[in-house]
């Protein structure tokens, strides 16, 4: 028992030092790095995020969903009318006037994030009632539908969302400590929920959900819940990509942008929340890196030319490889502990005497 | 006068022309321990399904009664209203959650009980009383584990377990639903003579350590001669024999069901 | 609307409709035997078209030529998506098998704008195809006439295949029971090529059809016919070859005669599809003519 004790002291006071560690690196980068690799640094807590909600709904409970984009378009779209001033909304609409209850609605960032979760939310329970009842690949299939035909409705209600033209000009309000911000609440809610008897009963639904059902478990009440938190998740990152980025159009969501997100999980692990991080870092910055096979790489005298579209070659390739040679991801359902890290450097120190 | 703690009221399902139960009726006393036998497809495991919500009877209902007297009809209940009521069960090729530890799959079966709400877990010190059930959920799942003799894979995944193990974890699963009445789809299956031995013991035991009532199916006459005492024999979705074992055991239609007709003219 | 603007989006909805079916068909047979959605079959369809495109405009080649190379050309690569990413995953979980379809859908449409650009191109059409003619009123190119001809073609050799041969027969075998089948001998993964090679077969033939009758191919072409293709199977009950036909025909119906009658209609086009996927899930999940699957408890 005092052994216990100290392992988890030990691993507080482990955790606080490379949280504060963090923290410093956090101050450090704005002042030292240039805007791109911030970019990076920022889009890997937002891909963290989404990737940690869409894993909330395939990975944890078993819902095989491909709408994710759909609910960060609506989470990015929503934050965006709500932070953008009415001056630039009157300018932006030309080709139809704006909604006149749209126009002078005006929040602060924040506010706008929860209301970016919370409607992204709204319209996940909304479509969960009828679709959930699905299972397997039509899931898949059902909700892909829903996310086009939200963006069909993006690009045709011009008053509301200014069709296809998008948004320009959205305040850059995602700022690092704004993400990572963002990410650690996320991250804690979802660390404390999985760990949770309900994440048990999540894991259970997955596992066998007629098994669950026997168990006294609700098991279509357990989906929809975890649906919508997951959509919620969907619409807060999108509403910090739209921030960040600072333009948002329809064709940012199409299903593309939900395939990078189950990219991550699945490389990351399903059902791990270690994976998703780990599967942000190395999808985003792979494909950031990936950006070079599409400049023109000079040799000596020899100039190699950009190939466009070799990045996404490449990154479905690796996609195709995981499932196939590693389909449990690099952490599988594991998670990361102080134990297993400190084990893992003991058993290499060990072998390399 | 008897109390009953379920009774079947003339049930019958039917799957489009198929009859798989026909006029079912069965009483089963309360703290007793009964028996569902019948050559395979007789339909023992689909009167199961229907008493556990999973088939909609086409006629008939299925009448439940709690220790404290009172009766309420679970026909049309969904399978987790019928858990919330009291009824637990296992399956005949076992349903654990693979992937979860053995203590994971008990404190899922503690779910239904569990007062706290998921948001409440979310934030630290805030919902205290929450956080208490589910340390109490924690520390009785482990109880549960130790008194089935499962203490020593409680970490480890469900299916990495022994198949003997497997067994006993679906039942202690089922046990932490706190149920009154307990149903077991061939709880022997797959188990060698002095394994089905000590499972008579072990049946027992649970009876009357948790209070229960078991209506078990079987195909190994053993078990159920040596534990039961009342049983209802299936043929081809009827009823056609019923009694204590003495009288199963020299009923000719039970004989003939099982053997053919010559077997039982012999 | 008269009479003459009606035959016209009859003729126009028939063509579509049929050409739908014909790709539904090729996610209705891999459905049926593997229950595997694959996500790289419209972009089988886009290969066809682009290779007819080759053949025919950049290299001259006669259209005869042109539509055999297109034909052979799309099957060996749908054989060999089977081969490579799908075969290795057969005894993994489904949602492996589809998050791999997805992956080579995803690869095969960027390795199309890598090699062939991202540039749309015009498909030249043969002149003789595009002659109107009039009857009784009505104005008429042989091509819109060819294309449902074609297809009832097509599907008519397809049934007898599927129920009058041995093979055919092997098919129907697999799809009710994959285990079974091997042990009575059948070589599975032979047929399951087979399944692949008509199904990539068809979807040539239909993305020849397809950039004549919009005469331009470009690599993202496949995406959205392909989706609605397989709404088409799922609507005519997935797994029946007659079923994705129907459905086929009558998803063209749905989106030719609403931006018809509906002008103001035309930009949620694409939506009809989508929604009535998610009606025919909720409503009738095993769709018009498809057998009902359970789980057993």
């Amino acid at each position: 028992m005092i052994a216990a004790q100290d392992t988890r002291t030990r691993d507080n006071a482990l955790t606080l030092v490379s949280v504060g560690l963090f923290c410093v690196f956090l101050w450090w980068v704005p002042n030292n790095l240039d805007g791109y690799k911030l970019r990076i640094i920022n889009l890997i807590a937002i891909n963290a995020i989404l990737g940690l909600s869409l894993n909330l709904i395939y990975g944890m409970t078993g819902m095989f969903s491909l709408g994710h984009a759909g609910f960060m378009a609506i989470g990015a779209y929503v934050s965006a009318l709500l932070v953008l001033t009415p001056e630039q909304k009157v300018q932006m609409w030309i080709l139809e006037p704006i909604a006149p209850w749209l126009a002078n609605i005006h929040t602060p960032f924040i506010a706008s994030l929860l209301a970016a979760g919370v409607i992204a939310a709204f319209f996940g329970w909304l479509i969960s009632l009828p679709i959930l009842r699905l299972g397997g690949d039509y899931l898949g299939i059902a909700t892909l539908g829903f996310s086009e035909i939200i963006r069909i409705l993006i690009t045709n209600f011009t008053p509301i969302t200014n069709g296809s033209l998008g948004l320009k000009g959205i305040p850059s309000h995602t700022t690092l400590w704004m993400s990572y911000g963002c990410l650690a609440i996320f991250l804690l809610c979802m660390v404390r929920l999985m760990r949770s008897n309900f994440g048990n009963v999540l894991r259970a639904v997955r596992d066998d959900e007629i098994a669950a059902r026997t168990m006294g478990i609700d098991t279509f009440k357990m989906r929809v819940l975890a649906f919508t938190l997951g959509c919620f998740g969907g619409g807060v990152g999108g509403a910090l990509m739209g921030n960040l980025i600072t333009t948002i159009d329809p064709k940012m969501f199409m299903i593309t942008q939900t395939y990078s997100l189950l990219m991550i999980v699945v490389v990351g692990g399903l059902g791990s929340i270690t994976g998703s991080i780990v599967g942000s870092i190395l999808v985003t910055t792979m494909l950031e890196w990936l950006r070079i096979v599409e400049n023109p790489v000079t040799i000596g005298t020899f100039e190699i030319p950009g190939i466009p579209g070799m990045r996404m070659v490449i990154f479905s390739l690796l996609l195709i490889a995981v499932i196939i040679f590693r389909r449990e991801g690099i952490m599988g359902m594991r998670e990361f502990s102080w134990s297993w890290l400190l084990g893992l450097g003991r058993k290499r120190g060990g072998a390399a005497k | 006068m008897t109390q009953y703690a379920l009774t079947v009221n003339a049930v019958t399902l039917r799957f489009g022309g198929l009859v798989a139960v026909n006029g079912l009726s069965m009483e089963i006393p309360m703290g007793s321990i009964v028996g569902l036998i019948g050559p395979n497809g007789a339909g023992k495991t689909s009167a199961f399904n229907v008493i556990t919500g999973f088939y909609q009877p086409s006629e008939g209902c299925v009448e439940f009664t709690h220790r404290n007297g009172h009766t309420e009809t679970i026909t049309g209940l969904p399978p987790h209203r019928v858990c919330a009521a009291g009824l637990a069960r296992t399956f005949q090729n076992i349903r654990l959650f693979a992937n979860e530890t053995a203590l994971e799959n008990v404190m899922v079966g503690s779910y239904v009980r569990q007062k706290g709400r998921w948001w409440m877990n979310l934030v630290p010190y805030v919902f205290r009383a929450a956080e208490a059930e589910q340390a109490e959920i924690l520390k009785n799942s482990m109880t549960l584990l130790e008194r089935l003799g499962l203490a020593e894979y409680a970490h480890a995944p469900a299916s990495s377990l022994p198949y003997g193990a497997q067994r006993r974890l679906e039942i202690a699963r089922a046990l932490a639903t706190k149920p009154e009445f307990l149903l077991l789809d061939e709880p022997a299956a797959g188990m060698n003579p002095q394994e089905s031995a000590r499972l008579l013991a072990f049946i027992r035991q649970l009876r009357d350590d948790f209070d229960l009532t078991i209506l078990l199916i079987e195909h190994d006459m053993k078990v159920v001669m040596g534990v039961c005492e009342h049983i209802w024999v299936l043929d081809q979705g009827t009823l056609i024999a019923q009694g204590n074992p003495d009288q199963i055991k020299s009923d000719p239609r039970v004989i003939e069901a099982y053997l053919g007709k010559e077997a039982a003219h012999a | 609307m008269t009479l003459n603007m009606f035959v016209q989006h009859f003729i126009n909805a028939l063509g579509l409709g049929s050409l739908y079916g014909l790709i539904a068909i090729g996610y209705t047979m891999v459905y049926g035997i593997l229950r595997l959605i694959n996500f790289a079959h419209g972009d089988i369809f886009m290969l066809g078209a682009y290779f007819v495109f080759f053949s025919t405009v950049m290299y001259k080649m006669p259209w005869a030529v042109g539509v055999g190379i297109a034909i052979l050309g799309a099957t060996l690569c749908g054989l060999l998506v089977d081969r490579v990413a799908y075969r290795p995953l057969r005894s993994a979980p489904r949602i492996s098998a589809l998050i791999s379809a997805i992956g080579v859908s995803f690869f095969i449409e960027n390795l199309a704008v890598v090699v062939f650009t991202g540039m749309p191109r015009p498909v030249v059409q043969p002149p003789m195809l595009m002659k109107a003619f009039s009857v009784g009123g009505v104005r008429l190119v042989p091509l819109g006439l060819m294309v449902p001809a074609i297809s009832f073609v097509l599907v008519s050799g397809l049934l007898w295949v599927v129920y009058k041969t041995k093979p055919g027969l092997a098919m129907r075998s697999i799809s009710h029971d994959i285990e079974t089948t091997r042990l009575m001998g059948v070589s599975v993964d032979r047929i399951i090529a087979l399944t692949f090679a008509i199904g990539s077969a068809l979807a040539a033939v239909a993305g020849i059809m397809w950039a004549l009758r919009y005469p331009r191919v470009e690599p993202f072409m496949g995406i959205i016919p392909g989706f609605k293709a397989f709404i088409a199977a799922v609507f005519g009950g997935i797994g029946s070859i007659p079923g994705a036909m129907l459905g086929g025909l009558a998803l063209g119906f749905v989106e030719i005669m609403s931006v018809a009658f509906f002008p103001k209609l035309s930009g949620y086009k694409d939506a009809f599809a989508f929604v009535l996927l998610i009606v025919i899930l909720l409503a009738k999940p095993t769709g018009l003519m498809g057998e009902k699957l359970e789980d057993k408890i």
